[in-house]
């Protein structure tokens, strides 16, 4: 057991015993060590002003992952190095390359969000991937700037993440590996007293008997939801219970038939395996948050969250996934559709940790589609989620799965709506237009829309059919081109196990006959 | 050759080793990727500073019975509650009208309104205890929206027209009319740094606040009057903003005057920076809008009467309304001739936060009507828009604006559209996208496009004539370093860069020599907002005659010790020439403090010309105009309202940029967040007057990726103001902003391609629904 936690900050390591259970990070390098360079702009994780980047070693490299010092809790930073924008360059003189390249490009106005900025651009500038302007979209997808119109600052990105970085993390990276390899252990972190504190078990049965003797605990995989309790809804959370250090819940693990993902496994963990399943499940994770957000969130939090517009369950729903949680030594295994009950209702006691989720995989003949809308193309939470699922045999619909989020009060299946699907010989337009006509009558059955500030229920109604629709046609051979603005499958050239440099949606590639 | 973003180029004159019209990085640009830039949350605060947090009503509308503070009062850390009551004087924050209370007293105005504020040794203890207060309150049935407005809540000022000839008369002899109504959302200013004060209690009465705001004077004035201290007695001082927009040319003020009543109270620094959920709900936004319209034309498009009337909700107070409100008007022409018209605007009180200035001060709202229009009557005569825009746009003998003056320079209009359209290929592209829509919809597909070519013809000056002013004071040293101060803040526009390099140029000195220090109410006093795209060329003209002072006596000086003319001394390349001889610049200003010559002056500018006169709707509100268009090619999925901008093309007049780097980001930056405006931004209230958007998780502005690949800006190369600006340029903050309506209006292109002649019923912004909407109706029309 260990009563602190530890990390590195400036190739130093910094240990910390007196760790409140919901403090941030941010608090932290801004009130206690007094880096200002780190900025909050929203203290909820959508604009990035507060983005440090932290190392950490993966399949024995060190890699950098942007995270949101806003809402991420100082005891989360177990066993990590913090680099925030302080700390890049000794001088004026001696800018790091990501720095000289946004001012050499102008890419900085008031200023406030450049830190940020800079941190996003450090983590891609060591990710070793070179550069095009959608890779730098979607690393800068989590940081807003209200001045510049972001074109310099793509400019600068480019100029600078060339994929091979050469600056004094690189060439201190030894050193840094030496560190960060110290820091590991099995110990378990318990900081504070029975009634207050922090802690991070280091494996599932020492997590489990944990949350046995603290049913009450708040468990956190990577606080990009519960962190919004603490610094907007002012929760108290005195018991905190993080299970980022359960080595077996950190597992993905790639077969044939289904892909296992641990339930504290990260997106950004889980991408490379679940792409493999389809194209749009990669384009799906890719607007899912930001990068910051994707490098702590967890889909076992996405599910244990509940929530009516998550955009995991659905797709996970519709491939079949089961959860598998864990109470005591009580397991138990579920399909996940069940998990859902009702708004805010779940199928999980106190205390049972989500362990793990598996997602069988489509047979040749399952043809899956997965489409995302919401107002804004990144980093907004969905209108509606669509996921649809069709088994076609000699032509026709045997099977269909079809899920949406934001459709209900939970994520849902649409039974009534999949009846009404099967039969539908896929290739004649007329059929499917039958097909459609005869689920549009079902639909009312399977869903009743939320109406929010988001979107009107009206709007959400028109848009679930009309991702049906587009399901339906695509399956049909109708290229995505036609159907699509962003991400067209047919345009996607990933190469699998190359996901690093699959991102591909080229939006301005559709039309060849116009000229530009 | 034009100047662009792939190639930012020196405008610079190579003869004189100049600083202006160079493309140099902004004065901070290295401060701001280090994170070393001091933004005022960052300064460490003294030992003892308290923090200060308001707290407000859950209600909209209605009178307080009961404000029970006891449990805040009680909380930890917390040692003082502000009420109303302990304000020693003036309770109000408001810029002109008087009607702004710092906190309300026993009415609440709309949901957010401050009702206390708490003082705690942490901001943490000070949140928390906020949310304690027990408030029992008759909650009123609040008017929200503009039109609840109209019906139940009148105005808030009086209404305002501008009127040429019988625009009823002339509409219904045309062949052809056309009449509708749509909505113009407001827009949240999202700086990325929130509002934030911290307030220093001096000795005696005196009062030292750093602010985030772009009107330092008015923050000092307004703190004196609520302390009850003269204005000498208080000095507001500004770095920098974390941006500003227009959002803290009023907005500031409120805040820091909690800071300094606090620090009065506690006798301690207190520091207030604002949630951004409370920022949201708090502070005042662009004004939302619906427009009436109806106007006759000719076959060709050619108008013949237009009837305007524009109702904007202002919320509870007046705020900047009236000014914001005349703006629209003013813009309502954009830049074409209305031979016979009636431009009348209502300015509505509704339950909500007072809106107030932001980028373009109610002008963009007035220029979507107009490019609206041309649209609808475009669509009406199955004609290419950009046809019908040229057809309308001022011309000789067509040269009137509807508040009865010529706007001088606007033959530049046309030349800059005719230019972009041949540069951005806008014939041949149009013809391509006609092409694409006609087999996408053989082919069933999903998607459409839209392409559109829209002017911006913006008007420079406050027009309230006494703002149009501006000092500076400028110290230099016998070291030959040069201290500028002036009465502008820098919000990130590059301000202070620009009024370096022309300070610089000045003396023949590399910028390296110049500093500008913060704007501070005690170097530089009585001075006006930051805003109305002004800021350089009043504050440049200032420093730069400020500056010419010195220039002037050490040319005297240079002159009598080297027995040459006066004549024959001149600046350059940090050197001296006098006569023949050269000597460097540090050696002549040691050589003016061992001669007892001063090197300290002060700048003063008035812009000349200023004859508007509202009572009369008569003479001159503008100096002059700022031109540009823009080129916007959209593609739509008709199923879902989704919509991607694919490019952009800009060619604007900056007149002699004094730093085309400078001027490339405002247009980018300003086209980017008129984008936002009109296409994902959208303000949502709910009938008991809560604005649900109040957080960016909801609120969305634009990302990376809504930015198109391509995007290509340039200057107007051959610009130059033809009025005596500071170095012939021209204002840059506000008008790019207007460009992006070409965003809107190629939008309603894809959208139109539809149907046969008909407008679709679309309202800013352009949200996915909002499209979705417009195209469900056009169908079910045409159907
Ligand atoms: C800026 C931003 C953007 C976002 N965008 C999206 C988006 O586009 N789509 C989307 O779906 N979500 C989005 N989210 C929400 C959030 O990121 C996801 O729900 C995420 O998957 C939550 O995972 P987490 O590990 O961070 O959960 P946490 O915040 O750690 O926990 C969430 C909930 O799950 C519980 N929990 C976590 N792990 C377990 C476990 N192993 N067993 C039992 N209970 C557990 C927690 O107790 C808590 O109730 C966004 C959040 C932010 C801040
Ligand atoms: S402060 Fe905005 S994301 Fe953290
Ligand atoms: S530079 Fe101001 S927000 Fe980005």
């Amino acid at each position: 057991m260990r009563n602190h936690i530890r990390f590195i900050r400036k190739g130093q390591i910094v240990e910390l015993s007196d760790v409140s259970p919901t403090e941030t990070l941010l608090d932290y390098l801004r009130l206690r060590e007094r880096s200002c360079g780190t900025k909050e702009g929203c203290a909820e994780g959508d604009c990035g002003a507060c983005t440090v980047a932290v190392g950490r070693l993966r399949a024995g490299r060190i890699v950098y992952e942007p995270i949101n010092s806003c809402i991420a809790l100082l005891g989360m930073m177990d066993g990590l190095e913090i680099v925030t924008v302080d700390d890049l360059a000794p001088s004026d003189e001696h800018l790091h390359p990501v720095q000289s390249a946004l001012v050499s490009a102008h890419a900085s106005q008031c200023g406030f969000c450049t830190p940020g900025f800079v941190m996003s651009l450090f983590a891609l500038y060591h990710s070793r991937q070179r550069a095009d302007r959608s890779l730098v979209n979607d690393w800068l997808a989590g940081n807003l700037c209200r001045c510049t119109g972001y074109r310099p600052i793509a400019d600068a990105a480019l100029a600078a993440c060339t994929g091979e970085p050469d600056d004094a993390f690189s060439r201190r990276s030894a050193k840094t590996h030496a560190l960060l390899e110290s820091l590991i252990d099995d110990h378990d972190i318990r900081i504070g007293d029975d009634e207050s504190f922090f802690a991070a078990p280091a494996s599932e049965d020492a997590l489990v008997s944990l949350l046995e003797r603290h049913k009450d605990a708040t468990i956190v995989g990577g606080a990009t939801d519960v962190g919004l309790w603490i610094t907007k809804q002012l929760r108290s959370l005195p018991q905190i219970v993080h299970t980022g250090r359960v080595a077996s819940m950190h597992e993905v693990i790639v077969d044939d038939d289904r892909i296992e993902i641990g339930g504290a496994v990260t997106y950004a963990e889980a991408e490379a395996a679940l792409a493999r399943i389809d194209p749009d499940i990669e384009e799906l994770l890719r607007r899912l948050g930001s990068k910051q957000v994707r490098s702590l969130g967890t889909i076992g939090g996405n599910i244990a969250n509940g929530s009516p517009i998550g955009d995991s369950p659905p797709w996970l729903i519709v491939l079949g996934a089961q959860v598998e949680l864990r109470r005591g030594d009580a397991r138990r295994r579920l399909p996940l559709e069940d998990f859902f009950i009702d708004y805010g209702r779940q199928d999980r006691a106190l205390g049972e940790i989500l362990l793990r989720i598996v997602v069988p995989r489509p047979a040749a003949n399952e043809h899956f589609r997965c489409y995302k809308i919401s107002k804004r193309f990144d980093q907004d939470i969905s209108a509606v989620l669509g996921a649809f699922l069709f088994r076609i045999e000699k032509g026709r619909v045997v099977h269909a799965r079809m899920a949406l989020g934001g459709m209900a009060a939970i994520p849902k299946r649409a039974f009534h709506v999949e009846g009404a699907l099967v039969g539908c010989e896929i290739d004649d337009p007329d059929a499917r237009a039958r097909a459609m006509d005869l689920a549009a009558k079902e639909w009312e059955r399977d869903f009743s829309p939320i109406d929010d500030h988001r979107a009107s229920a009206a709007y959400r109604l028109q848009v679930s059919h009309s991702l049906l629709t587009k399901a339906l046609n695509e399956v049909a051979d109708r290229p995505t081109s036609d159907m699509r603005l962003i991400d067209r499958r047919d345009l996607h050239r990933i190469e699998i196990g190359d996901l690093n440099n699959s991102h591909d949606s080229h939006p301005n590639a559709m039309d060849p006959g116009s000229p530009r | 050759m034009p100047i662009t973003n792939d190639r930012i180029e020196d405008r610079s004159d190579p003869d004189v080793g100049a600083s202006v019209g160079r493309a140099m990085a902004h004065d901070s640009a290295v401060a701001h990727v280090r994170g070393t830039a001091v933004y005022v949350d960052d300064l460490p605060e003294p030992k003892g500073t308290v923090h200060v947090v308001p707290g407000y009503a859950d209600i909209a509308r209605g009178r307080i019975d009961t404000l029970d503070l006891e449990a805040v009062r009680n909380a930890p850390g917390v040692l003082d509650v502000l009420t109303a009551s302990s304000i020693p004087e003036v309770n109000d924050c408001s810029p002109v009208f008087g009607d702004d209370p710092i906190l309300a007293a026993d009415e609440v105005s709309f949901h957010g309104q401050p009702l206390f504020a708490v003082v705690a040794e942490t901001r943490d203890q000070a949140r928390r205890a906020a949310r304690l207060a027990r408030i029992e309150a008759e909650a009123i049935r609040p008017i929200v929206a503009v039109d609840e407005g109209i019906e139940n809540g009148g105005d808030l000022m009086p209404s305002y027209t501008f009127e040429r000839g019988n625009p009823a008369l002339s509409i219904k002899a045309c062949e052809h009319r056309l009449e509708g109504r749509f909505r113009i959302g407001g827009q949240e200013h999202f700086y990325l740094e929130g509002q934030v004060a911290i307030a220093f209690p001096g000795e005696g009465d005196a009062m030292r606040i750093l602010s985030s705001t772009q009107h330092p004077t008015e923050i000092q004035h307004l703190v004196a009057a609520m302390l009850g201290v003269p204005d000498a007695a208080v000095v507001c001082e500004c770095r920098r903003m974390g941006g500003g927009f227009g959002g803290k040319e009023s907005q500031a003020a409120q805040w820091a005057c909690l800071a300094a009543l606090a620090a009065r109270r506690t006798g301690r620094p207190a520091k207030i920076r604002l949630d951004r959920d409370d920022d949201m709900r708090m502070t005042g936004k662009r004004h939302d809008f619906r427009v009436d319209w109806r106007c006759g034309f000719d076959h060709e498009g050619l108008l013949a009467g237009v009837d305007l009337a524009f109702s904007s909700r202002c919320g509870y107070s007046a705020d900047l309304s009236m000014a914001v409100n005349d703006r629209t008007m003013f813009h309502a022409d954009n830049a074409y001739f209305y031979p016979e018209c009636r431009i009348l605007s209502r300015r509505i009180r509704t339950d909500t936060v007072s809106n107030t200035a932001f980028r373009g001060f109610g002008g963009p709202q007035g220029m979507l009507a107009a490019e609206r229009m041309m649209d609808a009557i475009a669509i009406h005569l199955d004609r290419d828009p950009f046809e019908v825009r040229m057809r309308n746009l001022y011309a000789p003998g067509r040269d009137i604006t509807p508040f009865g003056m010529e706007p001088q320079g606007y033959r530049l209009v046309r030349r800059i559209m005719q230019r972009l359209a041949r540069t951005g290929e806008y014939a041949k592209r149009r013809r391509a996208i006609a092409r694409f829509n006609v087999a996408a919809a053989e082919g069933a597909g999903h998607l459409r496009k839209g392409i559109s070519l829209t002017p911006v013809k913006f008007g420079i000056s406050f027009t309230l004539k006494h703002l149009n002013q501006a000092g500076a004071l400028v110290n230099v040293f016998g070291d030959g370093s040069v201290q500028v101060n002036h009465g502008g803040t820098e919000m990130g526009q590059g301000l202070h860069t620009k009024i370096t390099q022309v300070v610089a140029e000045e003396f023949g000195v590399d910028i390296g020599r110049v500093r500008i220090t913060a704007t501070r109410t005690d170097k530089v006093p009585n001075t006006s907002a930051t805003a109305a795209s002004v800021g350089s060329d009043l504050n440049g003209m200032a420093a730069s005659r400020a500056a010419g002072v010195i220039r002037r006596r050490l040319a005297r000086l240079a002159a009598r010790l080297f027995q040459v003319r006066e004549r024959q001394v001149s600046f350059a390349y940090g050197q001296v020439r006098v006569g023949e001889e050269s000597i460097p610049f540090e050696r002549l200003t040691q050589l003016a403090v061992e001669e007892r010559v001063s090197l300290s002056a002060t700048g003063h500018y008035a812009t000349p010309g200023m004859t508007w006169d509202r009572e009369t709707v008569s003479g001159n509100p503008f100096y002059y105009y700022a031109m540009g268009a823009a080129c916007s090619e959209v593609s739509v999925d008709i199923t879902t309202g989704e919509m991607r901008i694919d490019r952009v093309d800009i060619l604007h007049d900056v007149g002699r940029s004094l730093n085309p780097a400078i001027d490339i980001g405002q247009i980018e930056g300003g086209f980017v967040q008129g984008a936002g405006w009109l296409t994902t931004e959208e303000l949502a209230f709910d009938e008991q007057g809560r604005l649900r958007t109040h957080a960016p998780s909801t609120y969305k502005i634009p990302t990376c990726s809504d930015v198109p690949a391509d995007f290509r800006v340039s200057l107007f190369e051959q610009g130059r103001n033809r009025m005596p600006t500071i170095h012939r340029s021209k204002a840059v903050g506000e008008p790019p902003l207007m460009l992006a309506i070409s965003v809107f209006s190629a939008i309603t292109h894809a959208i139109a391609s539809l149907s046969s002649r008909r407008l679709p019923p679309l309202d800013a912004p352009a949200t996915p629904e909002a499209i979705l909407r417009a195209v469900a109706a056009l169908r079910s029309e045409a159907g």
